[in-house]
């Protein structure tokens, strides 16, 4: 208990992901910086393609080695991610940092039990007997509360329903009480009474157990409901970061206050165009010179097109990438 | 699963009804006369009538048919019209060679199949790769009695490791489980297995980079497993389809190649249908196409159960 025990569970500094597979480079995320600090839980919201799963991934390192340039350092409790290999590699993925990944029928393996899959990471991880190991996947189980879990250990992912593999994908990245979870749009590919049940299931769990976590999200609401903390990207950068609070009331992001704008309320009088933001996302491998958002921004000016904005703070922990502000400060 | 099973190997009957159908149907529609090649050609005609109505020939077709359906019932194909000896031991016993050479050149080519699939969908699009894949192109289109003359002149003609031809001394009368015999195995399992090698190794290429692209594997390395963690995750799900093909390549092969036999000499099923073709042997070439036919049903059985018990995602009702 040293002075890692202060500092930040996840420390991004400048991390930089480039996909070299491809004809053209692809620079999928650009000199992200985040922090989260011990039991908080930080949302990543974007669009498809802005970068955030991409940003998520890098955590434990899942992208192709051979296909993935990676720039930058990323710290999980003092733990340099960046220089770990092979079998270090192996054993702070699930333990230091685990994941619970979007699709849980894609994202377990379908020819293993459940039960088996939970055994399998405990038992790679922890220094105990296979029955004790089923014993805490038991545990598990009850703790997301899974309804007859005994019999569920037994079952196959194509045996259970989508909210109770979700359930089961939870207790597979919480039973090994990793330092961080890393959650990858967890509620996304279910019906949407069950995204509420999964979201007040995690939300509980990590007031529960003091978790720290990095939550990634296409949905506004799902973040305010999560999340301390919201940090918007856009076409690989995060463009706004702050508090829910902050960003919600008061974004200053052009992006963000786009994103909030097309939100639907129940309020909303029918007849009225919902509003949408103009244009689409820029291609990663051929992203503009200056902002990348100025093409599609409303407020853009010239100085926009060819110049990279600058990260202005502007207040306490709320910080936003647009030339505007620094004009305005 | 026993339920299945049961259940599985009932609905194997009306199949192997079909089959025997069939292959009395085949040999019966095939033109000529069965009895041409055991009288001679200046026969009366009473004598010819006479043998036909010893082996049944002369009653109408659905009649034979029954007859023969009921004889084989109780385990009776028949008798050889060239050798008149029953069929069943003429059948058995080149089914038997058969076997020996065909479960060897199954597993040589399993074996060296996954590998070549295993290393080739590993490392998809390098230089092992490649190789690999070549040597499975080679496997399924070269001519094996062009590649078992070649091994016959290179390790028996100029090495003189191998014996170039038959079933050793005393023929596969008097088989023996000892080196003397078991070396003549070699060189005939070995262009047999080239067929299953090629196939398996296709197949399994193309399992494995289907399998290592799904995010289960991401799943599997984000838990904590290593790459090794992660083959054996691999091999369980590709295991149930390569197993079936290996079943399927085994029944094909147990019907014996009939290239592969005659160049060897090799007293198996293709050389016994060879000769029951040419001499015009209907009880031996309608017994030898019945066994080998159920065979494979109940090949494919065997698949079909083993796979259930493989893949939960099978319906096992």
């Amino acid at each position: 208990m040293s002075a890692t025990a202060e500092g930040p569970v996840l420390d991004i500094r400048g991390l930089r992901v480039t996909f070299t597979g491809g004809a053209r480079p692809v620079r999928a995320v650009d000199d992200v910086s985040l922090a989260i600090a011990r039991g908080e839980v930080v949302a990543l919201l974007g669009e498809s393609g802005s970068g955030k799963s991409v940003t998520l991934r890098s955590v434990l390192r899942l992208h192709p080695p051979r296909k993935t340039r990676i720039e930058g350092t990323i710290r999980v409790d003092g733990t340099d991610v960046m220089t770990l290999e092979g079998a270090a590699l192996a054993a702070f993925r699930g333990k230091g940092a685990s994941m619970i990944f979007q699709e849980p029928m894609l994202a377990l393996d379908p020819v293993y039990s459940v039960g088996d899959q939970i055994v399998e990471a405990i038992l790679r991880h922890e220094r105990m007997s296979r029955a004790q190991a089923r014993q805490r996947a038991l545990e598990w189980f009850e703790h997301v509360r899974i309804p007859s879990p005994e019999r569920r250990l037994e079952a196959y992912p194509h045996e259970m329903s989508g909210g109770m593999r979700q359930r089961a994908m939870i207790a597979l990245a919480l039973a090994c009480n990793p330092k961080l979870l890393l959650a990858d749009e967890p509620t996304t590919a279910l019906d949407a009474t069950v995204q509420v049940q999964i979201l007040l299931l995690l939300r509980e769990l990590q007031r529960e157990l003091g978790l720290s976590m990095l939550f990634v999200t296409h949905d506004i609401g799902v973040a305010v409901e999560v999340a301390d903390r919201i940090a918007v990207m856009y076409a690989g950068r995060i463009v706004e970061i702050g508090s829910v609070r902050d960003v919600i009331r008061t974004p200053r992001h052009p992006y963000t206050a786009g994103l909030l704008a097309t939100r639907a309320h129940g309020g909303r009088l029918s007849g009225n165009r919902l509003p949408a933001i103009a244009g689409s996302p820029p291609d990663l491998a051929n992203l503009p010179p200056g902002c990348a958002f100025a093409p599609r921004c409303g407020h853009a000016g010239e100085s926009c097109m060819h110049e990279a904005p600058p990260v202005v703070a502007i207040g306490a922990g709320h910080e936003a990438r647009c030339v505007l502000l620094k004009t305005a400060a | 699963m026993l339920a299945y099973a049961i259940k599985r190997t009932l609905f194997t009957l009306p199949i192997m009804l079909g089959v025997s159908l069939v292959c009395f149907a085949l040999v019966h529609l095939a033109p000529g006369d069965p009895l041409v090649s055991v009288l001679p050609p200046d026969a009366s005609q009473a004598i010819k009538e006479q043998m036909m109505a010893l082996y049944g020939f002369d009653r109408p077709y659905h009649e034979q048919f029954a007859r023969w359906l009921a004889r084989v019932a109780q385990g009776d194909l028949g008798t050889s019209i060239r050798t008149g000896r029953p069929v069943s031991l003429e059948v058995g016993k080149a089914v038997g060679n058969t076997l020996m050479i065909a479960t060897l050149a199954t597993l040589i080519g399993f074996v060296l199949g996954t590998l070549f699939g295993f290393v080739a969908g590993y490392f998809r699009d390098s230089w092992l790769d490649k190789a690999a894949s070549a040597a499975a192109v080679f496997g399924v289109s070269v001519p094996h009695y062009w590649l078992g003359m070649i091994l016959v002149i290179i390790f028996a003609v100029q090495l003189g490791w191998l014996p170039p031809t038959g079933a050793g001394p005393g023929g596969s009368e008097a088989w023996v489980w000892d080196w003397v015999h078991v070396q003549h195995l070699i060189l005939p399992a070995v262009t047999m297995s080239v067929i299953p090698m090629g196939i398996i190794a296709r197949t399994v290429r193309a399992l494995v980079a289907e399998i290592l692209s799904q995010e289960f594997v991401a799943g599997l390395r984000a838990k904590g497993l290593s790459e090794f963690g992660v083959f054996r995750h691999v091999v369980k799900n590709a295991a149930p389809t390569a197993l079936a093909v290996m079943g399927i390549q085994l029944g094909y092969l147990l019907g014996g190649s009939i290239l592969i036999e005659t160049v060897f000499s090799w007293p198996g099923s293709g050389l016994l249908l060879n000769d029951a073709i040419f001499q015009r042997d209907l009880p031996l070439l309608q017994g030898t196409i019945l066994v080998l036919a159920l065979f494979f049903v109940v090949l494919n059985l065997a698949v079909d159960v083993m796979q259930t018990t493989l893949d939960p995602r099978i319906q096992r009702a």
